[in-house]
């Protein structure tokens, strides 16, 4: 029994402002029901590998302070990189946008001689639309990483950093397989291994042929010009060292000053992402070598904005993200909303902070994606004070005239006591009939611009003020 | 080819206009006057508690990821049970080939030849006790990456002496500029409901033998 593919995002507007997106992905239980499931596990998970560690919070000061000195000692780290790499047989480009990146890629790509590419999972591909611009050059790029398999062949968007495809459930997947795989087994049943299965065999000949990968990079070491990649099944090991040539993209901000940094790094990671003790795999390469893996190896250095992110003293600490999404999972609101509603690659409480900068003016409404209630600070492995940027990015962000209008008026009474205690005792007054009932769930215009998503509580029957008087007579 | 200097929008190098020179730019303005890195704490552990029995715990950690161990060098022949044909690199000890499998050396073998083979048998540079990590670093005994990804059964020797309780204590011991593979378990994928399901692109199998 199967039912049609209908990809999430179709459903949930991209280009909506968040209140709206949540309020239809809100109203789709399904889609709510696999979030709860799938970030209820991870969470656990996460929680027990970090417990074992005795010196986790250690491991989380030191991971701060590294990346806050990766972005001090930018240019001179991104250099030191170029030139390692370069010595060691490898081609840096560098991007200062999406466009000039994908530019770059697509003409890596026809020199190869080849019409396609294998992709390990990489956010900043996504970032770039890089399947995209392939398509309309007529270049193919074929996911590999099983959750972006699902989301390709979904005619979907990613949801989840870590696990793209983390808002659909097994049968579902099932569907997915057996209608757009072309070749799933016959009689495909939703256990999860037998999916793995279906896209080994769906994959393997790929793998083995491929001309071409395209990979990201979760760091890149300036000591030694090496780059590594983190992952599970080993499509990201058969991407790595199959293809005679491989481009990487990768963002500035995935510097790190040296090879020891990654005994850091590599107990936060697996940890926060996964909650394992250590992912399956993990590839490091440098330049290329000879009679192993690629023979033309390319790195892209990748901007598309993350300059402008550094130049705010507050927000720049968005940059030391390692991508891990263990604050998506804590995240009380994308736990009910998910990923699309975000409307950018970087959803959740990370993307909160980090779209509004990569991309400014576009989702100023992403701040107010959250309740502050910092479960993000306190999972974040980097330690990315996130609820203190959502807060500066909203004091910066526009204001529209009703709100303005307001806190003028509120600023104007406050400021003189006499006024203060007179709109106290008014609000006293005049909330009486609803003081039973505790809360005012409805007020007129302009207060329902309040009312209409919380309730006000009734003022209390004495002030404070009063109480304090009352006490010192 | 880092030599070309000029070119089309995106060719490597510098230059005035240039990509490279527009970016760095980009980043000593945006880095004006910012404060200044914070020193950067080291405080965290670089080692297990002295008397932690490092085998012990490796072994745990390699069966808590679905992996096979196996103790002593006899036990090779164990862990190649039901290969017919054995892929090793050329370098592979005589002492260690054992079994009635056919072993054959890594010369140049092609993709559909390392396809063809039952299984990999190689050594490693290290092994991490506390995430049941075995790290190949292209060095002795090891072979190419390409061995050891293919085949679908990988049978990884450790020595003793390999065994590091912690990852900061085996790091120093891989060459940092060689091509490096972490394996922790055989490949798994936890994409499906977040539930982890072992055995997806890389080697399916994998066999640990510890030479005590």
């Amino acid at each position: 029994m199967s039912t049609d593919i209908v990809p999430a995002a179709s459903l949930i507007p991209a280009d909506a402002p968040f209140p709206k997106a949540a309020k239809v992905a809100l109203g789709m239980p399904q889609l709510r029901a696999n979030l709860a499931h799938a970030t209820g596990t991870i969470r656990g998970k996460r929680a027990k590998v970090a417990a074992e560690l005795d010196d986790w919070e250690q491991l989380r000061d030191t991971a701060a302070a590294i990346k806050a000195t990766v972005q001090r000692r930018l240019p001179e780290l991104a250099v030191e990189f170029e030139k390692h790499a370069t010595a060691a047989g490898a081609t840096v480009h560098w991007a200062r946008d999406a466009k000039e990146a994908n530019e770059i890629a697509a003409r890596l790509v026809r020199e190869a001689g080849a019409d396609e590419v294998v992709k390990v999972k990489s956010m900043a591909t996504q970032e770039i639309e890089l399947n995209e611009h392939f398509e309309a050059q007529g270049l193919k790029a074929f996911e590999t990483d099983l959750a972006e398999l699902i989301v390709q062949l979904a005619e979907d968007r990613p949801s989840h950093i870590l696990v793209p495809a983390i808002h659909y459930n097994r049968t579902q997947i099932r569907d997915i397989f057996d209608q757009r795989m072309g070749d799933a087994p016959a009689g495909l049943t939703d256990d999860p291994a037998a999916l793995a299965e279906a896209a080994r065999l769906h994959l393997r000949r790929r793998f083995l042929s491929a001309k071409v990968a395209v990979s990201g990079a979760n760091f890149a070491v300036a000591e030694t010009g090496s780059l590594v990649v983190v992952e599970s099944e080993g499509n990201g090991r058969m991407c790595l060292t199959m293809p005679e040539t491989l481009i990487s993209i990768v963002g500035i901000e995935k510097l790190l000053p040296s090879f020891a940094d990654l005994e850091v790094f590599m107990q936060l990671l697996p940890r926060s992402s996964t909650g394992e003790r250590m992912n399956p795999y993990t590839s490091v390469w440098t330049g290329a070598r000879e009679g192993d893996g690629p023979r033309d190896v390319h790195v892209i250095l990748l901007d598309n904005g993350r300059t402008t992110v550094l130049a705010d003293e507050t927000g720049r600490q968005a940059l030391s993200c390692i991508r891990c999404s263990a604050c998506l999972n804590v995240c009380p609101v994308y736990e009910r909303t998910g990923g699309h509603a975000y409307g950018h690659v970087y959803p959740g409480p990370i993307g909160a902070i980090l779209a509004p900068q990569l991309e400014p003016g576009r989702h100023d409404d992403l701040p107010y994606a959250s309740s502050l209630c910092g479960a993000c600070y306190e999972v974040c492995p980097v330690k990315i004070n996130i609820p203190e940027v959502l807060v500066h990015l909203r004091q910066q962000g526009p204001h529209e005239a009703g709100e303005r209008a307001a806190m003028g008026a509120a600023e104007a009474v406050m400021s003189r006591p006499r006024l203060w205690r007179a709109a106290l005792r008014a609000a006293r007054i005049g909330s009486m009939p609803w003081r039973r009932k505790g809360f005012l769930g409805r007020l007129p215009f302009p207060g329902s611009k309040w009312t209409v998503s919380r309730d006000l509580p009734v003022p209390p029957k004495e002030s404070f003020r009063d109480w304090w008087k009352e006490r010192e007579r | 080819m880092s030599a070309r200097r000029s070119g089309p929008a995106g060719a490597p190098g510098g230059g005035p206009g240039s990509a490279r020179d527009e970016i760095l730019a980009r980043m000593r303005t945006a880095l004006e006057g910012a404060s200044p890195a914070p020193a950067v704490p080291r405080e965290y552990r670089r080692a297990l508690d002295a008397g932690t029995d490092v085998v012990a715990m490796l072994v745990d950690r390699l069966v808590d990821y679905k992996a096979n161990v196996h103790r002593g060098a006899a036990a090779i022949e164990d862990a190649l049970a039901g290969a017919r044909r054995v892929a090793v690199p050329a370098d592979l000890p005589a002492e260690w080939r054992r079994g009635g499998a056919e072993f054959v050396e890594d010369r140049g073998l092609t993709v559909e030849e390392l396809d063809g083979v039952d299984a990999v048998l190689t050594g490693c540079a290290a092994a991490v006790a506390v995430s049941g990590t075995i790290m190949l670093d292209a060095g002795e005994v090891q072979g190419r990456r390409a061995l050891t990804l293919v085949p679908d059964h990988h049978v990884v020797v450790v020595r003793r002496d390999q065994i590091w309780g912690h990852l900061a204590e085996a790091l120093p011991h891989l060459d940092p500029r060689a091509p490096q593979t972490w394996i922790s378990g055989p490949s798994a994928t936890s994409d499906i409901e977040l539930q982890r399901v072992e055995g997806v692109h890389g080697p399916r199998r994998l066999d640990v033998v510890i030479l005590d």
